[in-house]
């Protein structure tokens, strides 16, 4: 768009954002590094550094050999944790989200603009508001320390996001085509079914994407409502890095890091275009 | 209309429609409102490990607003929200800016500069706290490499640790300040620049006349979501700096955290809850009647 002859000096700009780039990835290669050095290695000169000879066995300790809080598995439990919240909250909330944003948007019924009014404040609200309802709601009945129970808080809450989503993508489907299917006797299911489920591609990606990472990376509510071996990854992290404040295992507790961060970072890689979506999606509501 | 088939009342026909429609939306609206009445209530109330009934009046919130706890951590939030923001702001600008100059590998410097946001606040404030350690990042390699006069320990010291928060909460979300502005600068209507370049107008003139002018929008935008982020920051700090060292990085969400479940004081910690909530609203409400005026002002142009 912009013509080559704006730029002051191609090279200046080139320099820059070849050092603004190099700094945001320092953090990256020095916790990849330091996930292949030795534990003495690291003690003997300081978290930056090149490794000697590459010590795999970083990653075997940290995925299941490790102990945190009195249990020596690794970090392998906790990750299965957050697998196991993850996946089907990613899913309950991006469909029931679908089903929703297509009746605000398209369905209609009475007090529709309203409810969805009350959901998308769900975006706003701190998290600390929701923190006593939660524990109460969820001691009562009988999900406290479970992960049924944080795949019911994600998948509530979530709603406010996935709602906004589609109801933002659906809202530019002509209502032609729905009233044409509703004369022709398709009731409001298989109007779902058949015209805006084959339709929603696009924004079901960026749905999932977005539920995905960001339940994934979640910590809050993980910490408050489970502890011990019901605990998300994230949490288990922290309780790491405590239980290590002692005797240093920068190596393993590297290795475990990059574990934690890989599911996300790979979605990112391969969705990347998507992610973004989902970001500038949710920025201009 | 359908023959041959038992006609099944309409409501009954209807019922898994309906349903479907009204549980998960009255669902969430409902847990929004109960919950935040319900946290309203509980902040009213002299509820200590348990939550009772009961009305104490105000005393939960003077009571909070009076700790010390509290108090650094509002001074930390205005310091917070008000470097955090204006500077991962201008730093998403500047990278917006350098990306917009047709160079190679935008694509994968746009991923690069991204990345930080797709990881969890936990993983990234853990290796940030190895970096800013004396004894074990920056510091100790500048030390190793003979320069041992030099010194980098904000970390620990107890006036520059909330900085630390500051150049880690920058690193990870200007990328977003980023792609709002590079999709704003791309939307600056060509055929204007072409007339201003007509007219002899350099770049740095068409810079500061026309296309940042034309960014406001996307500024107030990116300025709003930023400052409710800081507002609610809680695993970044969480994984730095713990809040320490003592309180000296302390902030709203962890005096909240550290009233409901380390010192069972629910009544203070809702009304704490509470207002955080407040000085959200203190920043959205200014918003929405700004974005009120915004599109009234479109509906009449």
């Amino acid at each position: 768009m912009r013509e080559r002859s704006f730029a002051p000096s191609r090279i200046f700009i080139y320099l820059a954002v070849a050092l603004i780039a190099a700094a945001w990835l320092a953090p990256l290669a020095v916790v990849v590094l330091n996930s292949l050095r030795t534990n003495e290695e690291i003690a003997q000169g300081s978290m930056i550094g090149w490794p000697q000879h590459l010590a795999w066995s970083n990653y075997a300790a940290a995925w299941s050999g490790f102990c945190v809080a009195e249990t020596c598995a690794g970090i392998r439990p906790y990750m299965l944790n957050s697998a196991l919240v993850t996946i089907p909250a990613t899913i309950f909330s991006t469909l029931l989200g679908a089903i929703a944003g297509y009746a605000v948007s398209l369905w209609r019924f009475r007090g529709d603009n309203w409810i969805y009014g009350i959901v998308t404040l769900g975006l706003f609200l701190p998290q600390q508001m929701r923190l006593l309802p939660w524990t109460i709601v969820l001691r009562d009945i009988g999900l406290i320390n479970t992960l049924a129970g944080l795949v019911l808080i994600h998948t509530i809450q979530g709603l406010s996001f996935t709602t906004l989503f589609c109801r933002n993508y659906y809202v530019a489907i002509p209502h032609e085509l729905i009233r044409a299917a509703r004369i022709d006797g398709a009731g409001f299911f298989r109007i779902f079914w058949r015209i805006i489920l084959p339709l929603s591609g696009p924004i079901l990606i960026v749905t999932v994407i977005w539920q995905f990472t960001h339940i994934w990376n979640e910590f809050l509510y993980g910490v408050t409502f489970t502890t011990g071996q019901q605990q998300p990854v994230t949490a288990a992290l922290i309780a790491l890095s405590a239980a290590v404040a002692d005797i240093p295992q920068h190596g393993v507790q590297s290795a475990a890091v990059i574990i934690a961060a890989l599911p996300t970072l790979l979605i990112y890689l391969l969705g990347g275009k998507y992610f973004v979506r989902g970001l500038t999606a949710g920025a201009v509501k | 209309m359908r023959l041959g088939r038992p006609a099944l009342p309409e409501w009954v026909r209807r019922l898994p429609e309906v349903l479907m429609i009204w549980v998960p939306l009255l669902l969430s609206a409902a847990h929004l409102v109960s919950f935040s009445l319900w946290t309203i209530w509980i902040s009213f109330t002299p509820s200590t490990l348990v939550p009772v009934s009961g009305w104490v009046g105000l005393r939960n919130y003077t009571a909070v607003t009076a700790s010390r706890n509290w108090q650094i951590a509002f001074d930390n939030l205005l310091l917070f929200g008000c470097a955090f923001v204006v500077l991962s702001a201008a730093t998403g600008l500047i990278l917006a800016i350098l990306l917009d100059q047709r160079i190679r590998g935008e694509n994968l410097l746009r991923s690069i500069f991204l990345y930080p946001l797709a990881v969890s606040f936990v993983v990234t404030g853990t290796v940030w706290s190895w970096l800013l350690n004396p004894g074990l990042g920056i510091q100790k390699l500048v030390h190793d490499l003979g320069w041992t006069s030099f010194k980098f320990d904000w970390l620990i010291d107890r006036d520059m640790a909330i900085w630390t928060i500051v150049v880690a909460a920058i690193w990870q979300s200007s990328g977003f300040a980023m792609a709002l502005f590079l999709a704003g600068l791309r939307s600056v209507d060509a055929d204007i620049i072409k007339a201003a370049q007509i007219d002899g107008a350099g770049p740095v003139r068409i810079y500061r006349r026309i296309i940042l002018p034309s960014l406001w929008p996307i500024t107030v935008t990116v300025v709003v979501i930023q400052l409710q982020f800081a507002i609610s920051t809680f695993d970044l700090v969480r994984a730095l700096t713990n809040g320490g060292p003592g309180i000296a990085t302390q902030l709203p969400a962890l005096v909240v955290y550290d009233l409901m479940f380390q010192r069972s004081l629910l009544g203070r910690g809702a009304a704490a809850a509470v207002l955080m909530l407040l000085i959200l609203l203190a920043v959205l409400l200014p918003y929405a009647g700004w974005r009120y005026v915004q599109r009234r002002r479109a509906l009449h142009a």
